[in-house]
């Protein structure tokens, strides 16, 4: 009952939200929070910990991008374009990935995705460093324009709304409690007779789609696709958000994705104030140094802070 | 003359596995001591612990009179004790030599390799092989040899006669003749009884953890019985 | 003389250059591995201790009129301490959890690690002049052969099979070995394996700081170079396996001289084709070419 009333009370939140922040800047949190889910689908649930998934993020942004301004597909197919993509790439990464267990399979994902990442570096429709700029908006189902912010919002928060109560589902489901069994005790999910390498495909290519949706997204959101989206600093950004949130919690990642944009965007304020406060010069380029902000959160993450946020409040309740 | 080994109060922990409750025993110098009782009493467990090769420990441990029981377990080797563990341990990355000489010496008076061929020269032959190549007769001679290489005057041996043929056997039951004749302290953990019982001075049977009955070797006939009744299914 | 429609000079040139890199390969891969084998960590840092070592040898230079030959033992050492804390202060604390955990304290140090010679060297790379004494090239008759790399691949290979020695030949590779095979049963024999761990990491990414001070007059010093490097290295890790140290050196040489190769006759394909090979020795030999599973 009470779950149901915090469901409720985040969606009115959601709803209202954009009378109050910008809807861009929520648009691209929401896809964020749509990627870090998936994401956690692999490694909170599964147990297996990609590196690799900017290809599928960034590769449908690409995808997507093209098909919207190229091809002239409308909004949904050029989406839907773009999850199919990610699912594709996804099925044949995690295949290969699958072969070797533990930390060769986080090492395969991120050698595989970085061969991805030359692909796309090297193929003329991305522009290259440049990026895949000036990605139509369109019309929804030909009816609603997408140029107006606000109905693009609703768009957005619709489809995320949707994604994450399938996420919701596949977790609570027969095939998300398999999942949970192999991420457990792989061996004695095999030894009861449970094809183990069918269902991390699977969960593979599911989580492989749900991050492209994601990335898919949000090229058309942001109008544009770059190489940022497919190299491995985003792969590595993604398991921060859910680590920060909490690997394993249904809400951890959105928390975390939350987070870390914000802390992106405010970075170089943050920055400025430090370098007032205590006359340091070189906290003034604190903004540019994301990267080494983030290297900070991920050892501090990792050595003290392992459940996350979520996660901590989940053990501190119980 | 301070005892060898002097437990008291142990208790031994995997995770979250309470293995040893309140273990109490005590070796003299000299002195060959079997553990014996069913198997996942807790047999194993002692002489890890000992080596602080478990989880949590927490009581006392003292080994030639000195405290032990919050050492590391690379210190604890120093004091003078070879371990011999039931799944022998021979490294696959070594060659039997290697094995053989892997182990640093810790004090003065230990066999020279030259006597240790000499009391197992099917390891001279297999020098040069892979460790694990060696049947199993020869990785348990092996292994045995290894620590008596460092000069270790405590031993803890656990199953060495497990899965061995006959003949080796007694050629191991010669060898703690000849080491207890040396003035060797050993503690055994025996499943064998017939191997155990001619070369042990004394008996601890333990069960859950702890020790439930202790007699000395002129009590075996008249103990019988009761060892049936604790050892048996 | 042609080969293949390349003129003979062109392509030995080429392959050469590709031995240069397959020697930074063989020599990054296998302080990898030595470090996986006794920590079951993977250590992402890797590239960035690499770019640490050449950044100090250009610093030394630069700033301290150090000579190359100098740093070439100095930027090793400073790193290995380096490690050495990081892995005695951080990442000893994880050894009981999930092997995961390594590789994200790892990449984070790595981001840290960049962030802050990003931050104060751009992303542009600073060129590093040739010590004087390996400058310039012979002239063989059939090529003309650059010094410096000639001098790149015969220090890696010595450095390389020194280590192949030491650990498959020598009473404290022998530690290393069972240590790597069992560390309980070797503390249970009186060694103290943690002091052992803590060396056998700062050896390892001694090893890529040395690697790296060969780098800097080859490539340019750029706080870019070990990010660049270090996914390519775990493909070179994932094709031959990490259970033998020959098979990291043979591997990391022979990658290097394929990628060389394919830039001469496939540049296209030339930064895929590692990842290409892994991909097909993961369908053919999953364990790796010279891998035994672990």
């Amino acid at each position: 009952m009470s779950r149901k009333l915090g469901y409720t009370a985040v969606l009115l939140g959601l709803l209202i939200a954009p009378f109050a922040l910008y809807p861009v800047l929520l648009m691209k949190i929401l896809c964020f929070a749509l990627f870090a889910c998936a994401f956690n689908l692999l490694i909170g649930f599964t147990g297996l910990l990609s590196f690799g998934h900017a290809a599928f993020f960034g590769g449908a942004a690409y995808i997507t991008g093209h098909a919207l301004k190229m091809w002239g597909l409308p909004f949904e197919l050029g989406i839907l374009t773009g999850t199919l993509f990610a699912a594709l790439v996804g099925w044949v990464i995690g295949g290969l990935a699958i072969r070797r267990q533990g930390i060769y399979f986080t090492m395969i994902t991120l050698a595989l995705a970085q061969m991805l990442f030359f692909v796309f570096l090297q193929a003329p429709f991305t522009g290259g460093e440049d990026g895949l700029q000036s990605i139509p908006r369109g019309y929804l189902l030909g009816v609603i324009d997408l140029r107006n912010d606000l109905t693009m919002y609703y768009v957005v928060l619709a489809i995320m709304v949707l994604s994450f109560a399938l996420i919701v589902r596949v977790i609570h489901s027969p095939f998300g409690q398999v999942l949970k069994a192999v991420r457990e005790n792989e061996p004695r999910a095999t030894s009861l007779g449970y094809e183990v390498a069918r269902y991390k495909s699977l969960a593979f290519v599911l989580s492989a789609a749900l991050a492209g949706l994601a990335g898919s997204v949000k090229a058309v959101v942001l109008g544009f696709g770059t190489l940022t989206d497919v190299h491995w600093s985003m792969s590595g950004l993604v398991v921060l958000m859910t680590l920060v949130g909490g690997m394993g919690t249904l809400f951890g990642p959105v928390l975390g994705a939350i987070i870390i944009i914000a802390l992106e965007n405010k970075l170089g304020d943050v920055g400025a104030w430090l370098a007032q406060v205590t006359a340091v010069e070189w906290f003034n380029t604190l903004g540019e140094s994301v990267t080494m902000i983030t290297g900070l959160i991920f050892v501090i993450c990792v050595l003290a802070f392992r459940r996350g946020i979520i996660g901590e409040l989940v053990a501190r309740l119980r | 003359m301070t005892l060898a080994l002097e437990i008291k109060g142990l208790q031994a922990w995997y995770g979250e596995s309470h293995i040893l409750h309140d273990m109490n025993l005590s070796v003299a110098q000299g002195e060959v001591v079997t553990l014996l009782g069913r198997n996942g009493a807790g047999r194993t467990t002692t002489l890890r612990a000992i080596m602080g090769l478990t989880g949590r420990r927490s009581g006392s441990i003292k080994i030639n009179g000195i405290e032990t029981i919050a050492l590391p377990t690379h210190r604890i080797a120093h004091f003078g004790i070879g371990y011999c563990p039931e799944e022998r341990a021979i490294f696959s990355s070594l060659s039997a030599e290697e094995n053989l000489m892997l182990p640093p010496t810790l004090t003065a008076g230990g066999m020279s390799v030259d006597e240790i061929y000499q009391m197992f020269p099917n390891l001279e032959e297999r020098r040069l092989s892979q460790g694990t190549r060696l049947s199993g007769g020869e990785q348990q001679m092996l292994a045995v040899a290894r620590i008596l290489r460092t000069g270790a005057k405590l031993l803890l041996l656990d199953e060495i006669s497990e899965g061995l043929a006959p003949v080796i056997v007694q050629a191991l039951s010669r060898m703690i003749s000849t080491l207890k004749a040396k003035g060797y302290t050993i503690v055994m953990v025996e499943q064998n009884f017939r191997f155990a019982a001619p070369l042990a001075d004394r008996f601890y049977v333990i069960e859950h953890g702890h020790v439930v009955a202790q007699f000395n070797a002129n009590e075996l006939s008249t103990k019988t019985d009761e060892l049936n009744e604790l050892l048996g299914v | 003389m042609e080969i293949f429609g390349i003129p003979l000079a062109a392509f030995l040139g080429q392959l050469l250059l590709g031995l240069v890199n397959g020697s930074f390969y063989a020599m990054l891969s296998l302080g990898l591995a030595v470090i996986f084998g006794l920590l079951n960590v993977i250590n992402f840092a890797h590239g960035a201790l690499y770019m640490m070592g050449a950044f100090l040898a250009w610093m030394g230079l630069q700033y301290f009129g150090i000579s190359y030959w100098v740093m070439l033992l100095l930027a090793p050492l400073m790193i290995a301490l380096f490690g050495m804390v990081i892995e005695r202060s951080m990442l000893r604390w994880l050894y009981q959890l999930d092997h995961l955990y390594g590789l994200l304290l790892t990449f984070g140090i790595t981001l840290i690690i960049e962030g802050v010679f990003r931050s104060f060297y751009g992303v542009s790379g600073q060129p590093f002049a040739v010590p004087p004494q390996l400058a310039g090239a012979t002239d063989l008759g059939f090529m003309m052969l650059p010094i410096y790399r000639a001098w790149v691949v015969v220090a890696s290979l010595v450095v390389c099979l020194v280590t192949w020695f030491v650990i498959e030949k020598t009473r404290l590779g022998a530690y290393l070995r069972a240590g790597t095979e069992n560390p309980r049963m070797v503390e249970a024999f009186g060694i103290n394996v943690p002091l052992m761990v803590t060396l056998t990491y700062g050896f390892g990414v001694a090893l890529a700081a040395f690697a790296g001070v060969l780098a800097a007059p080859v490539l340019q010093v750029s706080p870019l170079m070990g990010s660049n490097l270090i996914v390519t290295i775990f493909a070179v890790v994932v094709i031959g396996g990490m259970g033998s140290i020959l098979g990291s050196i043979v591997t990391g040489l022979a990658l290097g001289v394929i990628e060389g190769l394919t830039k001469v006759f496939y540049p296209e394909l030339s930064s895929t084709v590692v990842f290409i090979i892994m991909a097909i020795v993961l369908l053919v030999r999953p364990a790796g070419l010279f891998g035994r599973e672990k």
